[in-house]
């Protein structure tokens, strides 16, 4: 049976790149990506990008040939891949699809958004087209009103509390203290997000991710070629997405993300682990709410008991858990189409000891959660260290 | 017979006083009002316009006539603030309230008194047998210069009259109506202008008084009635003092015509004005009893109706009386009315 | 702007309007907007168009201060999910109730509103929102 290995990895740092424009975003993370393989770029058999709004916030579609001409690998097949903020996690996805069917032995992953090129208002509506059009961007929803309508139902039902929510924000901000390329490398306090502005109740503006800039890019490769390429691979030993309605209206609940539960469950079962084996995770922090509803449905901790667990610190660094440890989404930064290639590579990182500051203790099996919409799209792979050449 | 088999208002939330528009205005507010009898107008937000006001109207009727959409053979809307210069109203509502496609719909324009031309249209086309049923609405979002005189009163409504032949449907019985209409400019909003222009005085004398004591005389004459033969009389209240001037012009006690003046707190709602005031004395009137209705629509012109209720009217009145809902409301300063009316640049 | 889609707004009258949504008669299920295959039944449903109540219940609501593209003159503005009589959810604005009326478990009543009126001499977006009903 085959099996995919990640051998390199480049990551542009995220923030407001008002200087770089798409493309050159595109090719600093593939060139990082290439050389951290240590691969010639010819090897490389196809791509795959995440990407999820170029469209609307630069004007450009046709993004699989623009990152293979960016990177300088025409003529190569190369893919976009879009699923709103889990493009970049499906891109992922079908890259080791393409290993696995024997298709490709290598291939690189891309994911990229530039953001800043428009307006907020701009950048918002882009963003609401991960919703949905006709029932709910009409109407005037925002994407952080669509987290919020589902806190103040984890709220009501649980005794969640916005203090809870915002030690998510905390403990992220803290975390992306010691990632060098997270957009917010500054400590805050729950009095700061407390009093920072509504966004949408009960959401206030550092409950929120940022619009964010960024690129990152992945190499995989087939394992037993990985562990002749590269001295320490990390083994994707899962990779499982699952769907669910485009609208909120659709859900059967507005406290959990069926496709979430479904992914997650999913790939314990293929991997053969349990919630607990787990040493951390990269989960979708998009609000400070949807780390709290990620914890739950994978499993890390009861329903109704995310909030808690954060506030006891639980899911810190040095936690039972640790969530996050980039700094998510929250404070690493969140250029949308990028984020899901982003987990992978601090998860990469992480499991071969080379994450710094941020490294988590004995860090033997990682995880990421990816999710598009409201919670439409949920991808979640785990990872395992191995050894490769010595 | 043909007359009123359901009526329905529609009147927005929002009110700002006189005193609050006097106020940024620096003139004396308490000393407006009690001269133009007005409190206070009603101000439709900026998400409704004349026409939103017309599909709620409607549906109350609807809901009194105890008929769905689809019986209505024809659709009027009387407005001097459609939303579209061109495109019609009466078919938005139309499809709104689920009347079309098998519809005769038109838009009606004569500034204050559209909606009583709808209603005379609807009873022409029931009495003919060309329809089963018309609907004819009244509804205005009136727009006032900020400063003129206009500001004070210029309120929004809506009010919708569903008119049947059938002697068991009917509750109010229209026994006749009469019109008197001649050229006058004393008001007039042209093409593209944002805010009408008026004669100041002059709208008085020989253009409210005027047309509707031609008006009414007329059809007294013609049904050979006296206005002392009414319970209840409704004039086109463009201010709380216009009407109680005619109606002492004609005789008729002050009581008669309380009832139906609503100007007072919710402002001047143009179309909706006559009709309004109506639907608020259907909501009270007895079997039997009469009612004196004439409009007047600047530039100019009057509709006098003679209304008999019916018996039918006790099992047919609205659920919730106009003077009832109009106390559902929600002060606005000036700031609020200025940007829910899209008065502030750059809106 | 899809806001301004005049071949799609047009075809959403019924819904937007007057709330017409569809029922399956095999498994007795309300849906709204209207769907062309029941997610239960699939082959075996047996969907017709059925309007929806005017009446039901919020479920859950926010206070939306920063608006996207188009709204930006709306704020602050409320949004809430509503549990309709049919027990379809549906998501809307509620206007013209006051703040502290607006919670988790109050009754609502469909009204006719301007949704989005963006363009001066652009055609009118019109459909429902809601208020509450003491």
């Amino acid at each position: 049976m085959r099996s995919v290995s990640i051998i390199g990895c480049g990551l542009t740092k995220f923030g407001e790149h008002w200087e770089m424009s798409f493309r050159e975003l595109i090719a600093e993370a593939g060139v990082k990506a290439i050389e951290s393989a240590n691969i010639e770029g010819k090897t490389i058999q196809a791509i795959y990008g995440g990407c999820m709004a170029s469209g609307r916030l630069i004007g450009q579609e046709h993004i699989g040939a623009l990152i293979a001409d960016q990177f300088g690998l025409n003529p190569i097949p190369a893919t976009r891949v879009e699923a709103a903020c889990a493009s970049g996690g499906v891109a992922l996805r079908s890259g080791i699809l393409a290993v696995l069917s024997g298709a490709y032995d290598i291939v690189a992953v891309g994911g990229v958004e530039k953001m800043t090129e428009v307006s907020t208002e701009h950048a918002s509506f882009a963003l609401g087209g991960a919703g949905d059009q006709e029932t709910e961007l009409f109407h005037g929803a925002t994407f952080p009103s669509l987290y919020a309508l589902m806190a103040r139902r984890h709220m009501e039902e649980f005794g969640t509390t916005e203090e809870q929510m915002a030690a998510c924000a905390v403990k992220n901000h803290k975390n992306a203290c010691n990632n060098p390329n997270a957009q917010f490398q500054r400590a805050i306090t729950i009095e700061d997000v407390m009093n920072s502005g509504y966004v949408a109740s009960p959401l206030k503006l550092l409950d929120c991710s940022p619009i964010t800039d960024g690129a990152a890019t992945l190499i995989l490769c087939e394992t037993e070629k990985a562990k002749k390429l590269c001295e320490n691979p990390v083994e994707i030993i899962a990779s499982t997405q699952a769907s669910d309605s485009l609208a909120l209206t659709g859900r059967k609940s507005l406290t959990e993300m069926a496709a979430t539960k479904i992914a997650a469950k999913e790939a314990f079962e293929k991997a053969k682990l349990q919630a607990k084996d787990i040493d951390f995770a990269e989960v979708h922090d998009c609000f400070t709410i949807a780390e709290i509803l990620a914890t739950e449905d994978i499993g890390f901790f009861k329903k109704g008991e995310g909030g808690k667990a954060v506030e006891k610190g639980k899911t810190s660094l040095d936690g039972e858990i640790p969530i996050n440890p980039s700094g998510g989404l929250k404070a690493k930064g969140h250029p949308v189409g990028a984020t899901g290639v982003a987990q992978a590579i601090e998860t990469f990182l992480q499991l071969r000891g080379e994450a710094e500051k941020r490294q988590v203790k004995d860090a033997k099996i990682g995880l990421t959660h990816n999710v598009g919409g409201s919670g439409a799209t949920a991808v979640v792979h785990i990872y395992k260290a191995i050894g490769g050449k010595r | 017979m043909a007359g009123i088999v359901g009526y329905g208002v529609q009147v927005p939330l929002r009110r700002i006083t006189v005193e609050e528009i006097a106020r940024v205005w620096k003139k004396d507010g308490k000393k407006i009002s009690a001269g133009i009898g007005v409190k206070e107008k009603a101000v439709a937000a900026f998400d409704e316009d004349a026409c939103t006001l017309s599909v709620e109207a409607a549906r109350k009727a609807l809901e009194t006539a105890k008929i769905p959409g689809q019986k209505l053979g024809a659709i009027f809307v009387g407005s001097e603030s459609h939303p579209y210069a061109v495109k019609p109203t009466a078919a938005i509502v139309g499809d709104a309230i689920q009347a079309s496609p098998e519809l005769m719909a038109a838009d009606l324009q004569f500034a204050c008194k559209a909606g009583t031309a709808g209603v005379q249209i609807c009873l022409g086309l029931v009495k003919s047998g060309m329809i089963e049923y018309g609907l004819a609405i009244g509804t205005d979002t009136a727009q006032g210069r900020p400063n003129d005189a206009l500001e004070f009163t210029a309120g929004s409504g809506a009010g919708a009259l569903i008119i049947g032949g059938k002697e068991n449907e009917v509750i109010a019985e229209i026994q006749d109506t009469y019109s008197f209409t001649t050229d006058t400019p004393d008001f007039w909003r042209r093409q593209h202008a944002e805010f009408p222009q008026h004669a100041g005085r002059f709208t008085g004398e020989p253009a409210y008084f005027k047309h509707i004591t031609g008006a009414v005389k007329g059809l007294l004459a013609k049904i050979k009635m006296s206005p002392n033969d009414f319970d209840y009389a409704v004039f086109h209240q463009p201010n709380g003092k216009f009407p109680k001037q005619i109606a002492k012009s004609f005789g008729i006690e002050e009581k008669k015509i309380i009832q139906g003046l609503i100007t007072p707190m919710i402002g001047n709602t143009y179309s909706g004005s006559s009709m309004i005031g109506l639907c608020s004395v259907l909501d009270i009137a007895k079997p039997g009893e009469k009612i004196l209705v004439a409009s007047y629509g600047s530039g100019a012109g009057s509709d006098a109706f003679s209304i008999t209720v019916t018996k039918n009217i006790e099992n047919k009145r609205a659920k919730v009386p106009v003077l009832e809902m109009i106390k559902e409301k929600e002060y606005a300063d000036y700031a609020e009315y200025a940007k829910h009316r899209k008065k502030i640049k750059g809106l | 702007m899809v806001h301004n889609s005049l071949p799609l707004q047009w075809r959403k009258y019924p819904e937007r309007y007057y709330l017409r949504g569809n029922y399956c008669e095999n498994c007795k299920t309300s849906f709204f907007p209207q769907r062309q295959i029941c997610p239960n039944c699939r082959r075996k449903g047996k969907l017709v168009e059925k309007e929806t109540p005017y009446t039901g219940k919020i479920v859950s609501w926010t206070e939306v201060s920063v608006a996207p593209f188009g709204f930006e003159n709306e704020t602050p503005y409320f949004l809430a999910i509503i549990e309709l009589e049919n027990k379809v959810k549906i998501l809307s604005q509620i206007v013209d109730s006051k703040k502290e009326k607006i919670k988790t478990g109050a009754k609502v009543k469909k009204l006719f509103r301007k949704i989005s009126d963006i363009d001066p001499e652009g055609a009118i977006a019109y459909g429902y929102k809601f208020k509450v009903v003491d």
